[in-house]
């Protein structure tokens, strides 16, 4: 098998018995990124330097991977894909980085997101679009797409992401990948560029849920420096794998499943909605049992709007110490006021300053308890109801998005009406803080799509379990994009 | 017609002790190299998170009952954003008035001249301070040291009526917050800020009425106390002015700031200019729960403040009013008596020594009671050789006076100098009469019935011995000898 197919634990097997080496792994990660970003434009850096690490216990260790370019990196540059900190290198770790460090996995390169993860598309970037390495005239969704792309096209066995509405999820459906963000606080966010603090995540792309688990187990611990941390020592993820789901209980929800509710469905949406449903089918043939439940529309159609509300008002907020003057590539003008206007005038693609605007607006006086406040009593409402679907379900399983990735020409896009909830409910994960993982379940046209498995917060263990007993039943564990499946 | 004014405040004070600041690890200390104290947070790096350092919100707490407020069930913080250069993350980590701050709705006794007065207080809230900023003519500078030092911001209604109840008030908080060791409370070191505000209203109405309330004026970034008084003095004949020259009606709500060297109060905005500050919770905090337990325990831990050691000075140790208050002003020098009496010293002489001699000294100085060379044993010690009589009294400010000059013992001055006090009745008595066959005709005015001329006498057997007869023992012999005569 060539190397760029196998998992974390039979990597870590042939490090042990010496058949591979770590340096070896190491410099055809780096030899394939260059190749990928020829083709797909996913890395803002790649550490040609990188050192083999001794291979220990720890099964990352002497593991290459990929960072999300939001990461602070100590030493290397970390730009979160903005104008705005374009030689920005910063003097401290993330914890997250920290702990992968001491497990002795190795960063090879720093991969592109949608700018300060705003955004899913992977294509507003400060180097870029990056392009779906499954197809190239389509995106790879973001904002980990960078990531996404890389591990897609085999590059690594993983890389970090984050996700604040989708953006780990999203991708890695798109990708044909798994992307599991864990529940809010199980890693530690401190070193994280910040972009909506209370829904932020970090999280995982793999290409199979063992090594999700894998790599979260080694990201995840209560921190000093994070207040939201909780103490996850007695979760062990990988351990809790074993495959048996027979009792378990998942529900779907009628309005978002249901073909009935898009009358001008293409076929595309309509076999997306098919695969989705000959997916419940492999549940039901594990032995989980699956059942359908109904959610207000209202409650459905908020959605989307509650997750702008609140993400633009934090962004804003947690953005405003972008100025240039103590780091950040500092305007030339004479006065502060003036440095600071061009800086971020200059910085800033046009989408994050539409998103500032928006946020100042909901936030302002006269306007928060329209829109902020209602937002926060939709966003609580929506959480309570998805508590309530898992006081009898073990978790609540949807298909990803309409389809597979967009065309980056947008043009080229279906318009389909009342698509939205379908598109955005993975908001809900982050609204909850909610432990949710996504996995590939087939193609449409000749590109991947994924399902999705949200469970209760603190129960991250059981869901991994449920979607590595469902990717064991299908055929797209470990997969990479065709064009990029080659010995090198 | 007459006016009578309504003056809030708006003291921010430091909590300067704390190890470190309230939101970052990095050291809560004043005046060191510039940019020294600093964490990646203070400055505002991406990805830095704030954490809420416990032993502030203890202090704001502390404070919280001290003012008689009303704790919350749960502890917020809230982001007030605005951009501004010393303000590295673009908002500042504060509590706003909903959901509720450390503290609201209390009041607070204070002594105005000798009269008690109660202000009401709005809230009290915990938050961050800003970098420190200096302006040169083509550059400033900015210091992170201060960005992120704790602060307490506690806000008064409109609850004075001129500058000396609001300075008094001003005088009343910095004492409780050097005697909770929550502040040094400086202003030389900028740890203590005002912003007042000011309206005049007519006097025959009345003021538990808002609508009856004036035009408000705030007047921003007061950094003394003697300017805080300056600015209400200045801002109420700015107004009353205004009101005598019909133009009162047509002044808005505004902000002002106070220009030191002119002694005038200028206009900065209206409030249609006013910041929107668009408040909102901090999502990296999460809400904490301030448990019933916590709060009695931090309100066992309150030391006696200076109106309570006041009482037991005078109640106790029966001393004036004056002498007490003069004591508990500042909260060392009330440590350095009350460890006085502990070593043994009688508190009515120990109060006497100190208020006489020791404060004489550190104000001619420009000292504090901590730098002083004489300590609490040294000075209980001295009292005792006035007491057992080897020493005059007026010979023990002499030493005392030494003693702080020369850095040396008292004992050991009262050695050296072979000191000793003429207590013999044999030598005295040939003073006393060698006084008295001098002064004849004062024998006859005592006989007349003017009897402060043994005052006189005595001052001459003083004056012939250089202090060194016993003041009592002359006096007594004096008296059973012109009796005598």
């Amino acid at each position: 098998m060539k190397n760029n197919f196998k998992t974390i634990e039979q990597l870590h097997e042939e490090l042990i018995n010496g058949k591979i080496t770590s340096q070896q792994l190491i410099d055809e990660a780096i030899k394939r990124s260059h190749k990928l970003q020829k083709e797909c434009n996913a890395f803002v850096t790649i550490l040609d330097d990188a050192q083999a690490h001794d291979i220990s216990d720890n099964l990352l260790s002497g593991i290459p991977y990929g960072i999300k370019d939001n990461y602070s990196t100590k030493g290397i540059l970390s730009t979160g894909s903005s104008n705005t900190l374009k030689d920005y290198i910063p003097f401290f770790n993330a914890t997250a980085i920290d702990k992968l460090t001491t497990s002795g996995a190795i960063p090879v390169n720093k991969t592109v997101l949608d700018e300060f993860g705003m955004g899913g598309t992977g294509t507003t970037g400060h180097t870029g679009t990056v392009l779906n390495p499954w197809n190239k005239k389509h995106m790879c969704a973001g904002s980990s797409a960078g990531s996404a792309c890389a591990v897609a096209a085999g590059v690594y066995p993983f890389a970090t992401g984050s996700d604040t509405g989708d953006s780990i999820r999203k991708p890695a459906a798109y990708c044909g990948i798994v992307g599991y963000k864990p529940t809010y606080g199980m890693i530690s966010r401190y070193g994280l560029f910040p972009f909506a603090s209370s829904l932020d995540h970090c999280g995982v792309l793999t290409r199979n849920v063992k090594d999700a688990a894998i790599v979260v187990d080694n990201m995840k611990g209560k921190d000093k420096n994070d207040m939201t941390t909780w103490d996850s020592s007695q979760i062990h993820l990988r351990k809790s794998i074993t495959g048996e789901v027979k009792g378990k209980k998942l529900c779907y929800i009628k309005e978002l499943c249901d073909i009935n509710n898009y009358k001008d469905a293409d076929d595309t949406l309509k076999e997306h909605l098919k695969n989705f449903q000959a997916t419940l089918d492999k549940c039901q043939k594990l032995g989980i049992e699956i059942k359908e439940e109904s959610i207000d529309k209202r409650l459905l159609n908020a959605i989307s709007s509650v997750y702008v509300v609140i993400s633009c008002a934090e962004a804003t907020s947690n953005m405003s110490n972008l100025t240039g003057i103590v780091f950040g590539p500092r305007s030339k003008k004479d006065n502060y006021i003036e440095m600071m206007k061009d800086y971020r005038t200059n910085g800033f693609c046009s989408l994050i300053k539409r998103r500032f605007i928006i946020g100042s607006y909901v936030l302002q006086k006269e306007n928060k308890e329209r829109y902020f406040y209602n937002a926060q009593k939709a966003r609580r409402l929506i959480v309570d109801e998805w508590k309530k679907l898992f006081q009898k379900y073990d978790g609540v399983i949807l298909p990803v998005g309409s389809g597979p990735a967009k065309y980056l020409d947008d043009k080229k896009n279906p318009q389909i009406t009342n698509i939205k909830s379908l598109e955005e409910h993975l908001q809900v994960g982050n609204f909850g803080g909610f432990p949710s993982i996504t996995i590939p379940n087939g193609f449409i046209n000749n590109m991947p799509v994924g399902v999705n498995i949200t469970g209760k917060c603190y129960d991250d263990a059981n869901i991994l379990n449920i979607a590595y007993a469902l990717e064991t039943s299908m055929n797209y564990k470990n997969q990479i994009a065709k064009e990029f499946d080659y010995e090198i | 017609m007459k006016y009578k004014a309504l003056i809030g405040l708006e003291m921010h004070c430091e909590i300067s002790t704390t190890n470190t600041k309230v939101f970052s690890r990095s050291r809560n200390s004043f005046n060191e190299c510039p940019n020294s104290n600093v964490r990646p947070l203070d400055m505002g790096f991406p990805g830095t998170l704030p954490v809420v350092n416990k032993e502030a919100v203890k202090k704001a707490l502390t404070m919280s009952i001290i003012l008689n407020c009303t704790q919350p069930e749960y502890l917020y913080f809230e982001r007030k954003n605005y951009y501004y250069p010393d303000l590295p993350k673009g908002y500042q980590i504060t509590q706003d008035t909903k959901p509720a701050p450390i503290g609201i709705n209390g009041q607070l006794k204070y002594d105005c001249d000798g009269q008690f007065k109660i202000a009401q207080i709005d809230n009290i809230h915990l938050e961050e301070d800003t970098c420190s900023m200096d302006h040169y003519e083509t550059f400033s500078t900015l210091d992170y040291n201060r960005a992120g030092v704790p602060l307490l911001e506690l806000v008064t209604k409109p609850t004075f009526h001129n500058s000396k109840e609001a300075v008094s008030f001003l005088e009343t908080m910095r004492n409780i917050y050097q005697y909770t060791n929550i502040s040094e409370a400086d202003s030389k070191k900028g740890q203590v800020r005002c912003d007042v505000n000011v309206s005049i209203m007519d006097e025959n109405l009345d003021e538990t009425d808002p609508k009856n309330w004036g035009t408000k004026v705030e007047i921003k970034n007061v950094n003394s106390f003697s300017g805080v008084k300056a600015v209400i003095d200045y801002e109420i004949k700015r107004q009353i002015k205004a009101k005598e020259d019909g133009t009162y009606d047509e002044m808005e709500q505004q902000t002002r700031r106070w220009d030191e060297e002119t002694g005038t109060t200028i206009y900065m905005r209206n409030k249609v200019d006013a910041i929107d500050y668009r408040y909102f919770i901090e999502p990296n905090i999460p809400k904490f729960k301030i448990s019933t337990n916590w709060l009695k325990d931090i309100k066992a831990s309150i030391p006696k403040l200076a109106h309570e050691r006041k009482e037991t000075y005078m109640n106790d140790y029966k001393l004036s009013n004056y002498d007490a208050a003069i004591l508990v002003k500042e909260k060392n020098i009330s440590d350095y008596y009350e460890e006085t009496i502990k070593c043994g010293a009688d508190p009515k002489l120990a109060s006497n020594w100190i208020t006489s001699v020791i404060l004489g000294y550190l104000n001619k100085e420009l000292l504090n009671i901590d730098e002083i060379y004489v300590t609490p044993l040294m000075l209980k010690e001295l009292i005792d050789m006035v007491n057992k009589g080897t020493i005059s009294s007026k010979q023990g400010k002499e030493v005392l006076f030494k003693s702080l000059e020369e850095q040396k013992d008292p004992k050991t001055i009262v050695q050296e100098s072979g000191m000793k006090q003429i207590g013999s009745s044999d030598e005295i008595l040939k003073i006393v009469t060698e006084v008295l066959d001098e002064n004849t005709e004062n024998i006859n005015k005592y006989k007349a019935g003017r009897s402060n001329v043994v005052d006189f006498l005595v001052g001459q057997v003083m004056k012939k011995t250089r202090g060194q007869a016993n003041p009592t023992i002359t006096r007594k012999m004096m008296i059973e000898e012109i009796e005598k005569r």
